[in-house]
């Protein structure tokens, strides 16, 4: 059965998506990403469709589907590497992927996420907000 | 108007859609169409051969490369014998779907390409013809 591969990472899921999404795919994929944020308690999921070259409106409807799901199971959606062409041609089609979160890259998809769920980034930083600590 | 390649693909399935979207890209690539351009055709290819195969079945594409006016394009033919489409005004307008979609199908597609046109018989079936421009906006 074709599968996309669901890596965890941390508090998060990460998708790369390498190939053009055919029904069936997506379909796998939707149900896939929703079972493993019941199974991980996953706080946020990353969707990297920089290698994707067509997104019509089923496409962009099981990325909406996605990101309300994960929502429902609390986790933010992000999806990041749109390629130009792309978004041009998902604006003038009509689609705009409302309540999906969008980066650029995978980098500041990250950046979002982490501010998105409220986890701190490093062990560091959260000493450094942590409250003080009780003298005793 | 002349036609220099034509080409006939038969879409039955979903698997059938990914071929063929390649196909669309090989022809769009052939004549030297832009990245966006060819991303718009091939979207607009992809809802359309999917119109296809969700309400009639399925149904055969015509892919033609085209010359008019010293402009060079792609045409493509969506024919189907499903049930039709009984107000075709009213299936192209935005937001109007009689399955579970967005409705952005038909009015969407016909943003996306310079030309766009429907016929249809309820009962007998619907041809929708679409003509992008290797330079088209």
């Amino acid at each position: 059965m074709d599968r996309i591969p669901i890596l965890k990472m941390g508090p998060f899921l990460l998708v790369t998506i390498q190939v053009d999404l055919y029904d069936r795919l997506a379909l796998n994929l939707e149900n896939d990403l929703i079972t493993m944020v019941s199974k991980t308690g996953a706080r946020g999921v990353l969707i990297d469709i920089s290698a994707v070259t067509i997104v019509d409106s089923f496409m962009g409807r099981i990325l909406g589907n996605i990101a309300s799901m994960s929502r429902i199971m609390d986790a933010e959606t992000v999806v990041v590497g749109m390629q130009p062409a792309v978004a041009i041609t998902l604006v003038e089609l009509g689609l705009t992927l409302q309540g999906v979160h969008t980066a650029l890259n995978v980098e500041r998809g990250m950046d979002l996420l982490y501010q998105k769920t409220d986890i701190l980034l490093h062990q560091d930083e959260e000493e450094e907000e942590a409250p003080e600590q009780d003298p005793e | 108007m002349i036609t220099m390649t034509k080409d006939m693909m038969e879409i039955v399935r979903e698997q059938d859609v990914v071929p063929f979207r390649n196909r669309v890209k090989e022809l769009a690539t052939k004549i030297g169409m832009s990245l966006v351009n060819q991303t718009k055709l091939i979207t607009a290819a992809s809802e359309l051969v999917r119109n296809m195969l969700k309400y009639a079945n399925g149904g055969r594409v015509t892919l033609e490369i085209i010359s008019k006016n010293g402009q060079t394009g792609i045409r493509l033919t969506f024919t189907d014998e499903g049930p039709g489409i009984p107000d075709i005004q009213q299936a192209m307008q935005d937001g109007f779907s009689t399955g579970k979609s967005l409705g952005l199908g038909l009015p969407g597609t016909r943003r996306l390409v310079n030309e766009f046109d429907i016929k249809s018989k309820v009962g007998q079936g619907t041809a929708v013809t679409v003509t992008h421009w290797k330079n088209g906006r």
